[in-house]
């Protein structure tokens, strides 16, 4: 029998998993998640998820872009080679600006996008949970609590026991 | 496991609930479960090919056929095949590209905007406004870069030396322009793929063919819907509508600039950017009406789409038009306010007098182009006015047609800004009168083809309605609402 690589178990309504996720959260497991369909109100504190850090990436991405672009500006018309137009300087800031502002926006779109696939560690094509049929409802009305066999607090009986008595109706073990 | 604490009696709060004349109409008109909402959507994909949907491909195909054909026809010819001559240079080509830069904004507007002012109705419409506004701005980028003639030249509009060693010149507002339309499009797709990978996830988990579950899986980049994911998902979300929403103000500014920053009485006006942006989103909600509610019949998506969304639009619609109205009203005060003679001779004399009121009462000929500068008032001034009436929002026939005239009086506005303030030089041996020929007027209905080809692509293989976004709005989601099954509350 191949190895487990969490118990799983199976909520019918967005209260019914918010409150065991609490509970899940008080007992003190760590290595463990909760997967719905939509993002469920409440539950990042129901879990104890801290804010979420997308918005780092998305501010460095933001900076570099501006950045990039007036210093992209000055480098080809003020430097590299110089062009005279209506007499004016050579760099000013003001004709920079919206080529500057454009490509911060889009670095900084960057940034968020690639910083939450970053965070979240996808593209992830091959996961345990994915092969598992039941867990196919995530995506569609079902909701469920997981808890990795890694968790130091793991044991085969009283987390099967907890997760019952948060009124899971249906619990089964993952491979891994 | 902690205690429950003791509720006292008399700590606990009477809750009445209000009263149903102040109860808000449902966003999805049913009590389904959440299931229930993907079952639907995703039936639209899953499905049998419906016969409207071949016939209209086959249609946008041949179309989009035209418009490259043409497009070759341009390249091995030059832009003599097209009715510009001078003074008139820019003709169809930078109508054709306002236009439909501006039908993009709706898309912009409605999952930016209306996110961060949380309009939550929005996420019935959101997906495919956005998709909209793609492909809409794809249309619109082929016009800039056909317009230089020499198209094989298109590449100095990026920033790298020519064989001279001579980098663009960024004081010119049409590289502001290039980077604000390239944005543009990158952060929509950005914003709309990102929104789409929990949905490619739920067409994964139903797939039962192996081609669909690798090509849906694979751009599912493995979402799970863990809720750890949420959060970081739900934070980038936000950041993007927060970026994406300067980012649309800005770009139909930008392409104001082009015309503002030249010295032309009828360009040379401030309140461009603002009136621009303001055209844009009238514009954008126009066709997404055109486009959404015959398919939420078609599709039988009127319990998602509902009536209500149908009304909300028309009242975006109507706000912005009026605005487009205002700032028509602005442009002829401060012409006749700044006592500039060719301000004044261009607004009356080459734009609104015709010939049978304004023209003989000012004692002036009629305009040249009067009847373009009257189809344009009419369509954005009076028709707009119509959605004050409840009974107009919620005809569909009336909204149909109605926003089919929203785009034609957009398009006539572009006409009218461009052409009639080209025409008549200073000189009066420079004025002539521009007319496009069969090939501008083929090429601006091939790009047509070129839209409903994407679009009706996008309906066949993609959800057209966020599905995990409406499932979120359900009040069956809300863990606390008395359908999200609350039997022992949870402390949150």
């Amino acid at each position: 029998m191949p190895a487990s690589y969490a118990i799983l178990a199976e909520y019918e309504t967005p209260a019914a998993v918010l409150h065991a996720a609490g509970k899940v959260r008080d007992a003190g497991y760590r290595h463990w998640d909760v997967f719905t369909p939509f993002p469920v109100h409440g539950m990042d504190g129901a879990m104890g998820i801290r804010n979420s850090k997308v918005g780092w990436f998305s501010f460095i991405g933001g900076c570099t872009g501006y950045t990039t672009g007036m210093l992209m500006i000055w480098f080809m018309n003020a430097y590299d080679y110089r062009i005279v137009i209506g007499g004016k300087p050579m760099f000013s800031p003001f004709a920079a600006f919206p080529p500057s502002y454009e490509l911060t926006i889009l670095f900084g779109a960057f940034g968020a996008l690639l910083g939450m696939l970053f965070l979240n560690r996808l593209p992830r094509l091959h996961h345990p949970l994915l092969k598992n049929r039941r867990f196919a409802m995530a995506t569609h009305d079902r909701f469920f609590v997981v808890i990795e066999t890694s968790d130091p607090q793991y044991s085969e009986i009283e987390t099967r026991q907890l997760l019952e008595s948060l009124g899971s109706r249906h619990i089964e073990m993952v491979e891994e | 496991m902690a205690a429950q604490p003791v509720l006292d009696e008399r700590s606990l709060i009477k809750v009445q609930a209000p009263p149903a004349s102040l109860e808000r109409e449902p966003l999805v008109g049913s009590q389904h479960g959440p299931g229930w909402l993907s079952d639907r959507i995703a039936g639209v994909i899953e499905g049998e090919t419906p016969g409207w949907w071949k016939i209209s491909f086959a249609i946008s195909v041949t179309m989009m056929t035209v418009c490259f054909a043409l497009i070759l026809y341009l390249m091995s010819t030059g832009v003599g095949i097209w009715g510009l001559q001078h003074p008139v240079m820019w003709g169809y080509a930078i109508i054709n590209f306002v236009w439909w830069i501006g039908i993009g904004h709706a898309g912009t507007l409605i999952s930016a905007i209306l996110f961060l002012l949380r309009q939550r109705w929005r996420t019935s419409i959101n997906r495919a406004a956005e998709a909209m506004t793609i492909f809409a701005v794809m249309c619109a980028g082929i016009f800039p870069l056909i317009h230089i003639g020499r198209i094989w030249y298109g590449w100095w509009l990026f920033p790298v030396p020519n064989s001279n060693g001579i980098w663009p010149q960024f004081r010119s507002p049409l590289m502001w322009d290039v980077f604000a339309v390239s944005t543009y499009f990158t952060v929509s797709v950005l914003f709309w793929y990102m929104g789409l990978i929990p949905d490619l996830a739920v067409m994964r988990d139903r797939a039962k063919t192996k081609i669909r579950k690798f090509s849906y899986g694979l751009f599912a980049l493995g979402w799970t819907g863990s809720n750890r994911h949420w959060s970081n998902y739900e934070k980038a979300y936000l950041i993007l509508a927060g970026l994406s929403t300067p980012l649309v103000l800005s770009v139909h500014s930008i392409v104001s600039l082009d015309f503002s920053v030249s010295q032309l009485p009828g360009w040379h006006t401030t309140i461009f950017p603002p009136y621009f942006v303001a055209g844009a989103v009238y514009s954008g909600f126009g066709m997404v009406l055109t486009l959404l509610v015959p398919l939420r019949r078609m599709l039988k998506l009127e319990e998602i789409i509902t009536v209500r969304h149908v009304e909300l639009m028309c009242k975006v619609t109507l706000a912005t038009g009026s605005i487009v109205g205002y700032a028509y009203g602005m442009e002829f005060f401060i012409a006749w306010y700044s006592g500039n003679p060719y301000e004044r001779f261009l607004f009356l004399q080459n734009r609104a007098a015709d010939p049978f009121i304004l023209g003989p009462l000012f004692h002036v000929p009629p305009a040249p182009y009067w009847w373009a500068f009257w189809t344009m008032v009419t369509c954005n001034v009076v028709v707009p006015q119509f959605f004050w009436f409840k009974k107009v929002r919620t005809s569909m026939l009336a909204v149909f047609f109605l926003s089919i005239l929203v785009n034609v009086g957009m398009w006539f506005e572009r006409f009218v800004i461009v052409i009639t303030s080209l025409h008549r030089e200073f000189l009066p041996s420079n004025w002539g009168y521009y007319g496009p020929t069969w090939v501008d007027i083929l090429q601006f209905l091939g790009t047509f083809g070129l839209f409903f080809t994407f679009f009706l692509l996008f309906l066949r293989y993609i959800p057209l309605i966020a599905i995990a976004e409406v499932k979120g709005v359900t009040p069956q989601a809300d863990p606390h609402h008395p359908l999200g099954g609350a039997k022992v509350g949870g402390k949150h």
